[in-house]
């Protein structure tokens, strides 16, 4: 964070700043196709009148998380790039270089420090729009650390999980992920800190069958699409149409993998209570966001 | 195995002919006595094995996914079947169901009493499709974390045989948790207080093999890959053209050479010339050697040491190339 963005209240600086202002002030609703207008869905912390979840970065999932929008990033240790020296119709540090353009991250993980209801967490969110919030050996090392971060100041880890699955461009690097966040998993348990995951749109492949699975407890955000192999493919493998409503947050928990769907505007309640009964400590009722 | 039985793959053509040939002649030998054609022959079988030298020192990676996927390469039955005693399948997740993708049990292997796994794909039409193709689901991966349990229960080394193109992608695994499944697999494997040895001695396919793959020595055959996802997939998604596959395998580093080289795997096993399904036998003794010169060292480890040595080799992967 530079030093305007910790002086500015983080409700003006999503408005201001570059990556979360959209070309024009009016955004349309992917479910109901309604236009709304900007300040609008901040206002509603990016859910539209149809109740859709939009999908959010980590400066907007910060402010919507934190008390009165203040927290501490935490850095993410530098991880070596592009090993593979991969090409595909475009190079992967072209592509590595655009999104953290387009997002002003360095990769798909962003650490924050602050407080939810009063109690003091580390609150790691995986952003889709920084290529697909692909778990490569960057978003591994932001998983670490942030569970690293959670273990030294004694505070639960909550991640956000947004991942259209494995970053292919680094090959089995990429997969060595699963095993590498879950061994910071099981160091959070033997600390016995709470881990809670949660599960937001969409969730998939490598991601959902390590960290994302592992939480001590599950919450969704509501029609995420959550699945091990996406729709698609399966389709394709069993040539039948999927019902609707399949692999999204709802039936995840008529399956029994997830513990609530909790609508944005609820999810600091509910995690205020549940860390609250896990940490042993009194909420604060009267803490709020700071938005817009 | 008589060499006509045998599946050619298209680098192996010049190979085909020559052993036809080779065929031919035993066949006229066979018929008639009086015809000499042992020197022919033999000339023809030199000729043959430089060859067959010649062409596996230059497999690249596509050609070594289809050695790796090759029919008669052993699978975790032969494995089971030559370098065990006492073996007991064991079966069912205690949940849902069994799962004929992934095997398993106890058994003796050279004297020490070990938990075994391994995916298993298959040898003919019947049994491919008993064995889902080697792809698991989630009722595979529970099974292994019992499996996993009982080894450690007991003190029992784990030794997992890693062959699969993927976990399967059906409509039934997904509603029955596959993510959960392989997770919970990952984390039983990294957590086992009881040395763990993986070879991936085929396909290791992606969350479907990473799961039985948390090991303390991961071994790789010779000719085998590991990859985050199939050459196919891949391409249909970087291409949108799954026939780009052999660029995908190109780009993907998935051959065992270039995996030792990244520190993702530990060993690499060599297979006999022409691949281990030339000389199953040898393959699958030589893969039994080094499974046994790593339970010694491993065996004299504590549960502790085990743990902290797996958990800071696989932390340090991706790490290492820091530089």
């Amino acid at each position: 964070m530079n030093w305007l963005s910790k002086l500015t209240p983080p409700g003006v600086k999503n408005i201001f700043s570059k990556r979360d202002t959209p070309d024009n002030l009016w955004v349309k609703c992917p479910k109901s196709g309604e236009m709304v207008f900007h300040s609008d869905l901040i206002e509603a912390l990016h859910v539209t009148p149809a109740g859709h979840h939009m999908r959010i970065g980590p400066d907007l999932r910060f402010s919507y998380t934190f008390d009165s929008g203040d927290f501490e990033q935490v850095a993410i240790p530098t991880v070596a790039q592009d090993p593979l020296k991969f090409k595909d119709d475009k190079k992967y540090t072209d592509r590595l270089k655009a999104a953290r353009t387009k997002t002003g991250d360095r990769d798909a993980m962003s650490i924050g420090v602050g407080k939810v209801e009063g109690l003091d967490c580390v609150v790691l969110v995986q952003n889709f729009g920084f290529m697909g919030g692909s778990l490569g050996m960057a978003a591994g090392e932001g998983f670490i650390t942030a569970a690293q971060t959670a273990i030294a100041r004694k505070m639960p880890l909550i991640i956000f999980t947004a991942a259209g699955g494995a970053r292919m461009q680094e090959g089995a690097l990429s997969l060595m992920q699963m095993p590498r966040t879950t061994i910071a998993v099981q160091q959070l348990r033997e600390a016995g800190l709470p881990y809670i995951v949660v599960l937001t749109d969409p969730t998939t492949g490598g991601v959902t069958a390590s960290y994302a699975m592992l939480g001590d407890v599950h919450l969704a955000e509501p029609e995420a699409l959550i699945c091990f192999a996406g729709p698609r493919v399966i389709e394709q493998t069993i040539r039948e149409k999927l019902p609707e409503g399949f692999q999204r947050s709802e039936y995840l928990k008529a399956k029994g993998m997830i513990d609530q769907v909790v609508a944005r505007g609820e999810l600091r309640e509910t995690l205020g209570k549940l860390l609250s009964v896990l940490m042993r400590r009194p909420r604060d009722h009267d803490a709020v966001l700071k938005i817009a | 195995m008589t060499f006509s039985a045998r599946t050619y793959l298209d680098f192996e053509r010049p190979l085909a002919e020559l052993d036809s040939k080779i065929d031919d002649l035993i066949t006229l030998q066979d018929k008639d006595d009086s015809v000499d054609v042992g020197k022919e022959i033999t000339q023809l079988r030199d000729k043959s094995d430089a060859q067959l030298a010649t062409i596996y020192k230059a497999l690249g990676p596509w050609e070594k996914t289809k050695v790796a996927r090759h029919p008669q390469r052993p699978h975790f039955s032969q494995y089971a079947q030559r370098l065990l005693t006492d073996y007991v399948p064991l079966s069912g997740d205690r949940k849902f169901g069994d799962d004929d993708a992934l095997l398993g049990g106890t058994a003796n292997f050279r004297g020490r009493g070990v938990v075994v796994m391994g995916h298993e794909k298959g040898k003919d039409t019947d049994s491919r499709l008993k064995h889902n193709f080697g792809m698991a689901n989630p009722e595979g991966y529970r099974k292994a974390v019992r499996l996993m349990e009982l080894a450690e229960r007991f003190s029992l080394p784990i030794i997992s045989f890693v062959d699969t193109a993927g976990a399967y992608p059906g409509r039934g695994a997904e509603e029955r948790g596959q993510a959960e499944a392989i997770a919970r697999s990952i984390d039983a494997g990294l957590a086992a207080r009881v040395p763990f040895i993986s070879v991936i001695s085929g396909e290791g396919g992606s969350g479907g093999a990473v799961a039985i793959a948390t090991a303390d020595h991961v071994m790789m055959l010779e000719h085998s890959i590991y990859s985050v996802i199939s050459p196919e997939g891949c391409a249909s998604i970087l291409w949108r053209d799954s026939a780009r596959a052999e660029d995908a395998a190109k780009a993907m580093k998935i051959t065992a050479q270039d995996l030792k080289a990244l520190g993702v795997i530990d060993q690499i096993i060599r297979e006999p010339l022409g691949g281990a399904h030339r000389d199953v036998a040898a393959a699958v003794r030589t893969v039994g050697d080094h499974i046994e010169s790593t339970l010694v060292r491993l065996s004299d480890m504590t549960a502790k040491e085990l743990i902290v040595a797996r958990r800071a080799k696989f932390l340090n992967i991706g790490r290492s190339l820091l530089t």
